[in-house]
């Protein structure tokens, strides 16, 4: 049982690895943020998981702990981005399509035509 | 209490009744009665003294068949936390970095505040999306991939999946 439980753990600390490869490697901050999130939120839940096969007497407080971490992980890095994005952080090379942008100028035309 | 009736009160103050006796019963890891006693005094006092405006919960539903979507919805959300793991760690590790980024729009159906947080928390956590700014019906959403940029056709394949679910639980 405590192999399995560590096996779990293992794969979790992986993909975490793989997060904090993907942050060096991404181009701009919110590609960043989009690894940042989804890998660290997989990877902690795993972590955690692993635990509790390891030891069912903190069961309860661990998946409190999950269930936080899902409730406040995607949160924050939604604010992060905002405020990436109202601060002009300059996005990479390779990004297509800026709709947030051009819905703006909508707005600002429109505005001035009343 | 002009702003709501007296069922919303009463529903709001029993929901957050009922979290904060799951969350002292999962802290304390006991069902005793002389731990659990203390606990349900605290989570009553608490929930009517601080519960008297707060209207988070209005809106949502408690039938079976919300509670049922609610697992359901959970269920495919785990799949797609997973799905989005593997996703993202196959763009990180091939060399060419298979990244085609930017930003679209989205418009959903949802109508209640509470929903909409959860819509916009799904999506962050599902394969290569990222919620940047909402207003009002409209979701901007930084994608790692962009394949439509039009906006019924990204709603169709961002958003629909969660929405189905979450109307029936939150309206």
């Amino acid at each position: 049982m405590e192999i399995f439980g560590a096996i779990i753990t293992l794969i979790g600390s992986l993909v975490l690895l793989i997060a904090s490869i993907g942050l060096v490697r991404m181009p701009d901050v919110y590609n960043r943020l989009q690894v940042g999130t989804k890998a660290t939120t997989l990877g902690t839940i795993l972590s955690l998981a692993g635990l509790i096969v390891i030891v069912p007497a903190w069961a309860g407080k661990l998946v409190l702990l999950v269930f936080f971490i899902m409730m406040t992980n995607p949160v924050s890095s939604h604010v992060m981005a905002r405020a990436a994005y109202y601060i002009k952080i300059p996005f990479s090379s390779k990004t297509k399509v800026d709709k947030l942008k051009l819905s703006k100028k909508v707005l600002k035309t429109k505005i001035e035509s009343k | 209490m002009p702003a709501f009736s007296k069922d919303d009160l009463m529903k709001n103050i029993s929901i957050t009744f009922l979290i904060l006796m799951i969350v002292w019963i999962l802290l304390n890891n006991t069902l005793q009665i002389d731990i659990l006693i203390p606990g349900i005094i605290i989570a009553l006092l608490s929930s009517l003294l601080f519960c008297r405006k707060c209207e988070v919960f209005s809106d949502i539903k408690l039938t079976p068949k919300a509670f049922a979507y609610t697992l359901v919805y959970l269920i495919i959300f785990f799949i797609d936390l997973y799905k989005s793991n593997i996703d993202v760690s196959r763009r990180v590790l091939s060399p060419s970095l298979p990244i085609n980024p930017g930003i679209v729009e989205v418009k959903t159906r949802l109508k209640s505040k509470f929903g909409r947080m959860v819509l916009a928390n799904s999506i962050t956590l599902t394969p290569g999306t990222l919620t940047v700014e909402v207003k009002d019906d409209s979701f901007f959403i930084h994608w790692i991939d962009v394949e439509d940029d039009e906006i019924e056709n990204a709603s169709k394949k961002i958003v629909e999946k969660f929405e189905k679910y979450l109307e029936v639980i939150y309206g």
